[in-house]
């Protein structure tokens, strides 16, 4: 029941929140004493919970460097799980503070919605899984299919779209939450299911039997994922941007959760500006000097997150590709700090 | 004026205006009223400034853009390049097909489950009450759960035939069964089919007058029966036929993709409809079930013993003398049954139905209109309660025991 009450309740707080509690996000979040951070429910990789109730991912992280940022806590984070229909009001309403929520950066989502994209913490496409006893190798052999996935997200217009542009026919099947997704195509429900490339591998390891199915090659959309926060505060905005700049300065710089206490005394311009041994980068965003430091000292820079959550390692197993560094061949890239 | 002289002139003077128990009453409402409409307008003001402070879209023009996401069920006409008016009109009449037919089955089950409850045959009055007491005190979404995802796994794969008896087909992909294919120059055929029912209905009003003025009595269901297959049957062999059946045409060779059966061959429906029928009926039929027992119930055995003595059978004495006087205490508590499957109809969205909720959850997210989303399904679910509402108050009305 709570999937139906949700909208209406998020609908009614959009509807009576203070005005006053537009700005000044951080003044909030210093009060409460705590960061509340709207994720997934339950993506490994991303955003999942364990056993404990303790939640690990790249989305996760997000949040713990958000709060060490700002607390030099990594724990001072409160998740909020949302499902796909429900995450823009839980931000626009301020429920959450920042929604790190494998969310596709889109132009409507950050017009439209009233929403700002703060970058992108993983660049993904959206994929096809099918069993592989259909025998087929590519998503142009996938005329009259059906297709299971989430109703509410982008990867719901993309199949529309990439279906109707080859004039192929399929039907579409959408549930409200993921986990519904993977049992109707696990009970063979659908042909196909599709969704963001990362969520493929992710959900797979959720099937009865993951080596019965596969990942098509075709990637049919492009998926820029990263953390979202309301539009009309700056100075929030500014300070969630930094801090996933942050992360990625770090790796780039070599500074890693490991060093970063040797890496106080650099001598490099660069690594000092960013680990604030000079200059006030961190008055600017309203924080002590050491706010980056206290990210990378706590949670790590941002190869470090990739590694411990989604890299070649981890079960999911997914290589850097499109998000290794723009100095190696990838897309992130972070403005300097100066 | 002699009369209003004759008043004591204290009664004005006694107490000031302050304590008039009428001028308090008034004052009260008023300050009421304008507490209420102070909260009203705030809401809306509150709301108005929140949205432009967010810079996010308000207004109803989404409904104008084009949806480009499918639907795999419509009635009317829906393709990707639909716009979102349509998308929400397609949710409406999947909520509509739904919940109508639940109510009929609903109703048909807990009659038959009520009037079972009460048979003086052990076995059965036990069946019907284990399976009330089951199905009642489960909660509706596990039911829903249970038919979709159980109850999936249980029947043969896409690829499979899954014959239940020649023509018809249960597999993972839904229930096929052969369809009518109307040609051209099929008009008479269904015409005079209407007619024949329009007729069956006259002579059946016609029979009864009779019945009641002379005591005879006519064969009206016989003569329904003829009329109705053999009226329309001569209509279509004398216009040449123009009316075929359209059997699910199955393949099992080719590309493993498709295998199975064809689409747009014979009459689909898809498992998501399928089960969300199954749970919303059998879970109200219990609950109607016990509203049919205890309106029987209600009608005294001196009823039931007059019946006997007049020398009705037990079937007649059920259908001309319980059940119209049960249905007085029936009708009200039937009502609130059938509102609240149709309310239920909204829990589709956990199986993947697409209804006016998990429909409007789409667009919702694609256009982030949350406030107008809203306020579509309040008052669509509004206005098909009320409609209901007033349509069995109607029936009531007309039911009701008539006092001179």
């Amino acid at each position: 029941m709570t999937m139906k009450i949700m909208p209406l309740v998020l609908g009614a707080a959009v509807a009576l929140a203070a005005t006053a509690a537009n700005a000044g996000t951080l003044d909030d979040v210093k009060a409460k004493g705590f960061v509340q951070c709207g994720v997934s429910q339950g993506l490994p990789g991303f955003s999942n919970p364990d056993d404990q109730g303790n939640w690990t991912g790249l989305d996760v992280d997000y949040c713990r460097a958000l709060a060490a940022a700002i607390f030099n806590d990594p724990s001072k984070v409160k998740f909020s799980p949302l499902s796909a229909k429900e995450r823009f009001t839980a931000l626009q309403s301020g429920e959450i503070d920042v929604l790190p929520r494998n969310t596709t950066w889109t132009m409507s989502r950050d017009t439209a919605l009233g929403l700002n994209f703060v970058g992108v913490n993983y660049y993904d496409g959206q994929g096809f899984m099918v069993r592989k006893s259909l025998g087929v190798a590519s998503a142009l052999e996938l005329s009259g299919a059906n297709v299971c996935t989430n109703t509410g997200t982008t990867t719901e217009l993309n199949v529309a779209d990439y279906f109707r542009s080859k004039d192929m026919p399929y039907q579409i099947v959408a549930f409200e939450k993921a986990d519904e997704v993977v049992q109707a195509y696990d009970a063979g429900r659908c042909d196909v299911y599709t969704t963001d490339a990362s969520g493929l591998y992710a959900q797979r390891l959720k099937l009865t039997n993951p080596d019965e199915h596969m990942v098509l090659p075709e990637i049919i959309s492009k998926e820029p994922l990263g953390p979202v926060v309301r539009q009309g505060d700056d100075e929030w905005f500014n300070l969630a941007k930094w801090v996933h700049f942050a992360a990625i300065n770090a790796e780039e710089l070599g500074v890693t959760s490991a060093n970063v206490d040797e890496m106080k005394n650099s001598e490099t311009p660069s690594v000092k500006r960013l680990l604030g041994t000079e200059g006030e980068y961190g008055k600017a965003i309203g924080l002590s000097n050491d706010w980056a430091y206290n990210v990378i000292k706590h949670v790590g820079n941002y190869g470090e997150m990739f590694e411990r959550n989604v890299g070649p390692s981890t079960q999911l197993g997914i290589a850097r590709g499109l998000n290794a560094l723009w100095s190696k061949g990838g897309l992130q890239y972070a403005p300097p700090v100066r | 004026m002699a009369v209003e002289d004759a008043r004591p002139e204290r009664a004005t003077d006694r107490a000031s205006w302050i304590n008039d128990p009428k001028v308090r009453g008034a004052f009260y409402q008023i300050l009421l009223v304008l507490a209420l409409a102070w909260l009203i307008w705030e809401i809306i003001d509150n709301t108005r400034t929140n949205l432009e402070q967010r810079n996010m879209a308000t207004g109803w023009g989404f409904l104008d853009e084009t949806a480009g996401f499918g639907i795999i069920l419509n009635l009317i006409q829906y393709s990707e390049i639909s716009n979102y008016g349509r998308a929400l009109f397609v949710g409406f009449l999947n909520t509509l097909l739904v919940a109508g037919i639940g109510v009929f089955l609903a109703t048909v089950i807990g009659f038959i489950v009520g009037i079972a409850r009460l048979s003086k045959n052990w076995v059965i009055s036990r069946i019907a009450y284990v399976y009330i007491e089951v199905l009642r005190n489960i909660p509706l979404l596990l039911q829903i759960f249970f038919w979709y995802f159980a109850v999936l796994r249980a029947v043969p794969g896409k690829r499979e035939m899954g014959t239940i008896v020649p023509g018809v087909h249960l597999n993972i992909a839904g229930l096929r069964a052969p369809a009518p294919v109307f040609e051209e120059g099929s008009t008479p055929t269904v015409i005079a089919l209407i007619l024949a029912i329009v007729i069956s209905f006259v002579i059946k009003g016609w029979s009864a007058k009779r019945q009641a003025a002379t005591g005879q009595r006519f064969p009206v269901l016989w003569t329904a029966i003829g009329l109705i297959v053999v009226l329309p049957l001569i209509v279509f062999l004398a216009t040449g036929m123009p009316i075929s059946i359209s059997y699910p045409e199955f393949r099992d060779t080719g590309p493993m993709l498709m295998r199975g059966f064809q689409e747009g061959t014979g009459f689909v429906l898809i498992p998501e409809f399928l089960s969300l029928l199954l749970a919303l009926s059998l879970y109200t039929a219990t609950f109607i079930a016990e509203i049919v027992r205890a309106g029987i119930l209600a009608v005294s055995h001196g009823q039931t013993e007059a019946s006997y003595a007049l020398g009705l059978r037990p079937g007649s004495t059920l259908r001309l003398v319980i059940i119209p006087q049960a249905m007085r205490v029936i009708i009200p508590p039937l009502t609130s049954q059938y509102l609240n499957l149709t309310k239920n109809s909204s829990l589709a969205v956990a199986i993947a139905y697409p209804d006016l909720v998990s429909v409007g959850g789409t667009v919702l997210n694609q256009t982030g209109q949350a406030i107008e989303i809203i306020a579509i399904w309040m008052l669509v679910y509004l206005s098909i309660s009320l409609l209901t509402s007033a349509f069995m108050n109607w029936y009531n009305k007309r039911m009701a025991l008539v006092e001179r």
